[in-house]
């Protein structure tokens, strides 16, 4: 070795660690904090709210803590809030939507992966074409089409029904959902499918017992778009699910604009943090699994 | 390994006239070629040259735009991947990753609906064969290269087909598994008595694999035959070159003929080519190409020694067992390999003498042998 020029600046035997709280770090976090308190605050207010009997409201202190805390607001929220004349609370709609989410997941879900694959590994004559026009089709804002599919509805007698409503979130998932299994499955070597081809596995064989398995990672980021997309949706399940079948998010609007007498903002805000649960839920317990799913492109056989 | 007679006999491929396009541009023209029952053919060539397209195609994961293709005397052109009694083995390897080594190895004996109990004991014979029994339950992620590469010729053995296909099998390993694997298949091979028609661009590989060696050029068979064969009689430059490492050794001349006495002449190099066994009868003055490998190059480090000619050394490697010497002839550039450890050094003189018998000469405008 050479001895070190005098010139250079010689590093210290040890150098230590940079000081943690620089002025730009304090910024930072004075602005994260910020951020973070902004956003957090209305749910603050919700929940601070729907814990306070009506007496304590009526002061308003929209900030202050429950002086008593009382349960009853989230039991009647759930079991005895008023849409109209109906006294049955916002469960209705929570097992309404459980009914229209489950299928509506399930069957996108799986009609996009096997569009997915097709396009992905049998490159049918006019595949490009297809999936240009599913791409437009991701682009058409649902009020355009809302009313020639009310037609189509009535006239082959599915509207105001669950499976109607079914098959109107299928059809508007599909776009997504083939986008992402194509995507998904464009990172597959192509050697995999050519030996399941000489294996002689066909066309169905091949998706049920090799690509659908391999998708695993992909197919719980489309569990999960799919879940809070569908349990949020508003104006889809307003028109077409049909009184019988309104999801959670219609119910909630009926129930907050329900007024008997006085205002009852503890019931509402309770009903509110209810519907908003499932996707809290699915984004919570569920996060890790997102980004590992959407960053499991290469799969190393 | 134990020897395993084979269920199905072994098939011949015949390809007539072949035809193949990709996006509009025929990667394969007029390909004829015939591969017997139990031989070991190589396609040999420079990547791009066809080779992996033709074996694709023979696989039925190619649609062939003109010819036929016949598999054991069937005419497959255009039959299902399936139904042409082959088992392909990829560079990729190409597992199933969601299943075990034995679902990778059963899948297609399931899907064909093979009994459970047959299954099992060709999946047992395949996994013997390949020492892969205490790796049955595992996933290919848990697996090695060379692990990985087994499985998946035993998914192509338990399917007991006519023939083999390999799509350069061992591209995807290090040096020293490759060197492993490759006598491995050697073994199997001979103890399978199966047709494999093996794709490669590593000429190792093709000459202690191959019956026969098809070397491929722009979508073309320059030359079939024998290892030996294709090293020793190139049938033109591209052959010569590309077959040999360090490669072949060219230099542009000219013939000289006097009665039955043929020698080639250029600057500083006269070699005596009379047992030279030409295809035409060579003209007085006739431009020629001569090859010599750089194993028949011998050096006499003697100053005084008469050679073929001399030339100064321009740069030494040696290799342990052998020695390359890279030579400066008039700017020429000669690369000889010797064996044994006397090494010139760089900037001497020796004298060179080229085995007169093991040349190759070609016609500088055809690029064919003479």
């Amino acid at each position: 070795m050479s001895t070190p020029s005098a010139a250079l600046p010689i590093a210290p035997a040890r150098s230590r660690r940079p000081s943690r709280l620089s002025a730009g770090r304090i910024g930072v976090y004075a602005f994260l904090l910020s951020a973070a308190a902004f956003f957090l605050l209305p749910l603050y207010v919700m929940l601070v709210t729907s814990v306070k009997p009506m007496d304590e409201i009526r002061l308003g202190n929209l900030f202050a803590p429950p002086a008593h805390w009382t349960i009853q607001p989230w039991i009647a929220a759930w079991s005895e809030a008023c849409t109209g004349l109906e006294c049955r609370g916002i469960q209705v709609g929570f097992w309404n939507s459980v009914k229209i989410v489950l299928p509506s997941t399930a069957i996108s879900i799986f009609f996009g992966a096997l569009n997915g694959y097709a396009l992905s590994f049998w490159r049918a004559r006019g595949a490009n074409l297809l999936f240009g026009v599913l791409m437009i089709g991701a682009f058409v804002p649902y009020q355009v089409v809302m009313f020639p599919l009310v037609r189509a509805w009535a006239e082959i007698g599915i509207f105001s029904s669950l499976p109607g409503i079914v098959l109107i979130h299928t059809i508007f998932g599909m776009p997504v959902m083939t986008l992402l299994f194509r995507n998904y499955y464009a990172s597959v070597p192509g050697e995999l499918f050519k030996a399941a081809r000489i294996d002689g596995g066909g066309f169905f064989r091949i998706f049920f017992q090799l690509m659908l398995p391999m998708a695993t990672p992909i197919i719980i980021v489309a569990v999960i778009m799919q879940v809070t997309a569908i349990w949020n949706d508003f104006i889809l399940g307003l028109v077409f699910a049909g009184r019988e079948n309104l999801p959670m998010t219609v119910q909630l609007n009926n129930v907050i604009n329900t007024t008997t007498g006085e205002r009852l903002y503890n019931v509402n805000m309770a009903a509110t943090v209810l519907t908003s649960l499932v996707p809290l839920a699915i984004y919570l317990i569920s996060g890790r699994w997102f980004v590992r799913g959407i960053a499991a492109g290469a799969v190393k056989g | 390994m134990p020897a395993v007679p084979a269920h199905r006999p072994s098939a011949e491929v015949g390809i007539h006239q072949l035809e193949i396009r990709l996006g509009g541009v025929a990667i394969i023209a007029g390909m004829d070629l015939q591969v017997q029952a139990g031989e070991f053919l190589v396609l040999l060539g420079p990547s791009g040259c066809g080779k992996s397209t033709l074996l694709h195609s023979i696989a039925g994961l190619l649609d062939v735009h003109q010819g036929r293709i016949e598999i054991g005397g069937r005419d497959v052109t255009w039959a299902d991947p399936k139904d042409r009694s082959i088992g392909m083995v990829f560079q990729s390897y190409a597992l199933y990753p969601t299943m075990t080594v034995e679902r990778n190895m059963s899948f297609g004996l399931r899907v064909n609906g093979v009994p459970k109990a047959e299954i099992e004991k060709r999946v047992a014979r395949a996994a013997e064969i390949l020492h892969l029994q205490e790796l049955l339950s595992r996933k290919p992620s848990q697996l090695s290269g060379g692990q990985r590469q087994r499985v998946a010729i035993g998914r192509a053995l338990v399917r007991d087909v006519g023939v083999f296909l390999f799509d350069e099998p061992l591209s995807n390993l290090d040096a020293k598994l490759r060197a492993e694997l490759r006598r491995e298949l050697k073994q199997l091979h001979r103890n399978l008595g199966t047709t494999m028609v093996y794709v490669t661009h590593d000429q190792v590989e093709a000459m202690t694999l191959a019956t026969r060696i098809a070397v491929m050029n722009k979508g073309r068979i320059q030359q079939i035959g024998a290892p030996g064969e294709i090293y020793n009689r190139p049938a033109n430059v591209f052959v010569a070159g590309f077959l040999g490492s360090p490669s072949m050794n060219f230099v542009e001349g000219t013939l000289q003929v006097s009665g039955d006495a043929v020698s080639f002449r250029r600057a500083g190099l006269a070699v005596d080519v009379s047992g030279y066994a030409f295809a035409q009868v060579p003209r007085q003055g006739q431009p020629a190409l001569l090859g010599a490998r750089p194993e028949d190059i011998a050096l006499h480090l003697d100053q005084a020694a008469a050679g073929d000619g001399r030339a100064a050394v321009a740069l030494v490697e040696p290799m342990g067992a052998q020695t390359i010497v890279w030579m400066d002839l008039q700017g020429q550039q000669l690369s000889a390999l010797l064996s044994g450890h006397a090494e010139p050094a760089a900037g001497q003189e020796v004298a060179f003498r080229i085995a007169s018998d093991k040349v190759s000469l070609f016609d500088v405008a055809t690029q064919e042998r003479l």
